[in-house]
């Protein structure tokens, strides 16, 4: 029975990817607030990114086929949302995946992922899915995607 | 019904129906940026409604989140009358949307602040995607209402249109009193004067006139609405009630 080791659990959810940014997981992107055993019952708190995100529902479909298909069994998806997430919790590590990905980590400065020019315009405050909006750059002239901050 | 249940359940029916009307601009935006735009901020709208019905659903024990958005009547509904109002052509969508917008955005600053710790913390979640909505429809407001002669008459039609539906949000009933003096609600009509100062400032700056207050719909708290909600529901419900407990 490994469920009681909670370290091992997080290095399973670290395998699970975001499904619409498949480069980062989602204990990357700073959904899962506690795993924690008690009672030899595992309960895995989650918060949603944005409220109607239809992600959520995707990765916690992932989150229990990961866990089950590791002979898991005893656990609880929980949603809480307090605090509300935000993406202060990203690290600089998940942040370079972002980039190199092709889209704009979330910062106060918006940097264009291809060619790093600050010189940057915004297209539109929504993009192809509820954490992103769109820019272009001024300098490359290439069209680019930006993790908003919230 | 407790008191609680009846607060959480206004809350969401708002965001669930503004959600609706702004699902039915996805594929009929005036560009594919605005398309993305609306149907963008109608999935903001449908989570923040679904998280309040989830609470809704644990405070009644009988009736699930998706019963209370399916199966209920046009008098069961509680929203603002504001919200239900047609979308019409874009610039009547932005005047609807931002009028709204700037109550919900005070309306969650104070809610975020509630004794009950639900609210609270979906007041705060809320809140984050308010911010950006209202800037959206501002924005549009001002280069709508500051762009040529006819997108600024029609924008200030609209204006005049939907004013008489922006009395009501400031209402106050027994209800929203008996769980302010506990701490849970918010009071609305502290909100008012804020409101003003707010919408004012962004008429300002879309040369549009504020319209004068006149007469007031009012009505939705009891479930009272305009005719608009029936015709809303009966496509929104159409599915669980042809097929009722149909899973997707």
């Amino acid at each position: 029975m490994q469920s009681g080791n909670t370290k091992y659990i997080w290095e399973l959810l670290n395998t699970v990817p975001d499904p619409e940014i498949p480069v980062i997981s989602v204990v990357e992107l700073g959904v899962i607030r506690e795993v924690k055993f008690e009672n030899h019952y595992l309960t895995i708190s989650i918060t949603p990114t944005y409220s109607g995100c239809p992600a959520v529902k995707t990765f916690m479909d992932d989150i229990k086929t990961c866990l089950t298909e590791n002979h898991i069994n005893n656990f609880e998806l929980k949603i809480v949302y307090s605090p509300a997430w935000t993406t202060e919790w990203m690290t600089d590590a998940t942040k370079e995946k972002l980039r190199k990905y092709g889209i704009a980590p979330p910062s106060n400065i918006v940097i264009c992922p291809q060619c790093k020019s600050e010189n940057t315009t915004l297209i539109s405050e929504f993009g192809s899915t509820a954490c992103k909006s769109l820019f272009k750059c001024d300098e490359c002239l290439e069209p680019f995607e930006f993790f908003k901050c919230i | 019904m407790s008191n609680l249940f009846t607060y959480t359940l206004r809350i969401a029916d708002s965001s669930l129906i503004l959600g609706q009307r702004m699902s039915e601009w996805c594929s009929n935006g005036p560009t594919l940026e605005e398309d993305i735009a609306m149907s963008n901020i109608s999935l903001d709208m449908f989570g923040q409604a679904n998280g309040f019905y989830q609470y809704a659903a644990q405070l009644d024990g009988t009736k699930s989140a998706d019963k209370l958005a399916f199966r209920r009547n046009e008098r069961e509904f509680f929203n603002h009358q504001l919200v239900e109002q047609e979308n019409g052509d874009f610039g009547t969508t932005m005047v609807r949307n931002f009028l709204h917008d700037v109550f919900n955005f005070l309306f969650y600053t104070e809610l975020s602040k509630s004794k009950d710790e639900t609210l609270s913390a979906l007041a705060s979640k809320s809140l984050k995607e308010v911010k950006y909505h209202l800037r959206h429809s501002s924005n549009w407001l001002i280069r709508l209402g500051d762009g040529t002669g006819e997108s600024n008459t029609k924008v200030q039609d609209a204006l005049e249109e939907l004013w008489m539906y922006t009395g009501e949000l400031f209402e106050m009933d027994n209800l929203d009193a008996e769980l302010l003096n506990s701490g849970i609600a918010v009071d609305n009509s502290a909100l008012k004067s804020e409101w003003d100062r707010m919408v004012n400032k962004t008429l300002v700056k879309a040369k549009l006139t504020r319209p004068e207050d006149a007469y007031m719909a009012t009505g939705g708290k009891k479930g009272l609405h305009t005719e608009y909600l029936g015709f809303i529901l009966s496509e929104m419900q159409f599915l669980q009630r042809a097929y009722p407990d149909a899973k997707w």
